[in-house]
C-alpha cells in the first residue's frame, strides 16, 4: 500500500475534532483489545490529533508530528513506530529468515514461510482480515504489517499461496515520510 | 506497561537488528559501533554471528547473502556518484534587471542538495521582506525569484545553508544577467 508513496500523495491535512477524535480512539480499542491500558499513552486525552488525507483513500492520524495510525476503508492499522513501542498489545505472526529480505521489499507473504521451520503461527486461531504485526526469525522487532487474507488454521492446511497482504513494512514510503 | 525505547539506525533508520538486510550495512554497521557499542557486540560478535545460522539450506541462504552484498554495492557506489554530483553541482544568482533601476533575482541549482524550494522561498520573503515565488526555467528546472537587488544577502545565506549540510566546496556564483557575463565572486555585484 505504500511502496511509492510520498509527500505529493497528501492532499490535505487537518485538525480533527475532539469527539471525532474519541470516536477514533474507542474504534482503535475495539479493533486491538490489548490497547487498553495504554490508550491514553498513545492518543493522549488532550492532545491534538491531525488527520492527513492521502491519495486512494488512505488517511493518516498524526499526533504531536508523529503518525500514529492510518485508516483505509474500515481497517485501522498502528504504523511500526507505535508496534515496536508497544509490541504485546498486538497478534503476531513470524516468518522465516529467508522471507525477510521479500517482506523488505513490500512482498506478500506466502503461506510456506509462515508454516516452516522458522515461522511461527499463533496457537489460537485468527480470522481472515485480522491486522497482523509480522516478526522474523530471530529479530525483536516487528518488520512488517499485514492483513490475513486467510484464517490462520487454513494456512495451517493449505500452505499454499498468499496468506498475508503485506499494508506496511520496515523502509516503505510511509516509514520514510518526515513529519 | 510502558512504551519500548527503541533505537533506531542513524543511516537506515531500521532497528539496527534488520541493518543487514538494507541497502548501506557497512556504514551502518560503522555508525552503530560509533553510538552504541554495547549492542553492537550484541549483534556482530562471532558468536552472534555464528548463532545467526537459520533454518534454511545453506545453499539458499548463500544464494540470498549474495544477492544481498551486490545490492548493498550498488548502492554504496549510488551514494557515491550522489555525493560527487552534489559536490560538482553549483548554485547561481542571477541578477536580472526588470526597468533601470529595479532588479529581481534567480537563483537556480538548488534543487540537487534537497533543498526544499517552497520553504526556502518562504524564509526569503520573510528574512528580506519581499515578494519570492518558484517557477520553471526554460529548460524545465526549478528557479527561484526574489524581487529586489539582493544577490550578495541571498549568497550569503546560501553559502550557510550549505555549510550547514557540510557541502562547503559548492560553489555559489553569482552572475549580472546585463551583457557583462561573469563577476569574481569576491568582488560581488555592484549597486
Amino acid at each position: 500500500m505504500f511502496k511509492k508513496f510520498s509527500k505529493e500523495d497528501i492532499h490535505s491535512r487537518s485538525n480533527i475534532k475532539s469527539s471525532v477524535q474519541r470516536g477514533l480512539k474507542s474504534n482503535f480499542v475495539d479493533t486491538y483489545p490489548g490497547l487498553e491500558p495504554i490508550i491514553d499513552d498513545i492518543i493522549p486525552k488532550k492532545s491534538q490529533a491531525i488527520l492527513i488525507k492521502c491519495e486512494d483513500k488512505i488517511q493518516l492520524y498524526s499526533i504531536d508530528n508523529e503518525i500514529v495510525l492510518f485508516q483505509h476503508f474500515d481497517d485501522l492499522v498502528p504504523t511500526l513506530k507505535i508496534v515496536h513501542k508497544y509490541s504485546d498489545c498486538f497478534p503476531k505472526v513470524q516468518v522465516d529468515r529467508g522471507a525477510i529480505k521479500f517482506v523488505l521489499s513490500g512482498a506478500n507473504i506466502m503461506c510456506p514461510g509462515l508454516t516452516s521451520a522458522g515461522g511461527n503461527l499463533p496457537e489460537e486461531n485468527l480470522e481472515k482480515d485480522r491486522i497482523v504485526t509480522v516478526y522474523a526469525e530471530g529479530k525483536e522487532h516487528a518488520l512488517a504489517i499485514g492483513r490475513l487474507l486467510m484464517s490462520s488454521d487454513e494456512i495451517k492446511s493449505k500452505n499454499k499461496g498468499h496468506g498475508i497482504e503485506l499494508i506496511h513494512y520496515l523502509g516503505d514510503g510511509l516509514w520514510n515520510l518526515q513529519e | 506497561m510502558n512504551a519500548k525505547n527503541i533505537l533506531y539506525c542513524g543511516i537506515c533508520s531500521f532497528p539496527p537488528e534488520y541493518c543487514e538486510f538494507g541497502l548501506s550495512f557497512n556504514r551502518c554497521k560503522q555508525w552503530l559501533s560509533e553510538n552504541n557499542s554495547e549492542l553492537f557486540n550484541q549483534l556482530y560478535s562471532d558468536e552472534a554471528l555464528a548463532n545467526a545460522t537459520s533454518t534454511l539450506s545453506l545453499e539458499k541462504e548463500e544464494k540470498i547473502s549474495k544477492d544481498l552484498l551486490k545490492k548493498q554495492q550498488k548502492e554504496e557506489a549510488r551514494v557515491e556518484r550522489e555525493l560527487a554530483k552534489k559536490l560538482q553541482s553549483k548554485v547561481t544568482i542571477k541578477r536580472i534587471e526588470r526597468n533601470k533601476r529595479k532588479h529581481i533575482i534567480s537563483i537556480t541549482g538548488l534543487e540537487v542538495f534537497d533543498i526544499e524550494l517552497k520553504k526556502l522561498s518562504k524564509t526569503f520573503s520573510s528574512k528580506f521582506a519581499t515578494g519570492c515565488s518558484i517557477s520553471k526555467t526554460a529548460d524545465k528546472k526549478d528557479e527561484i525569484l526574489v524581487q529586489g537587488d539582493l544577490s550578495d544577502e541571498a549568497k550569503v545565506f546560501i553559502e550557510n545553508l550549505l555549510k550547514e549540510k557540510g557541502l562547503n566546496e559548492v560553489k555559489v556564483e553569482q552572475i549580472d544577467d546585463k551583457k557583462i557575463k561573469k563577476k569574481a565572486a569576491a568582488t560581488g555585484a555592484p549597486a
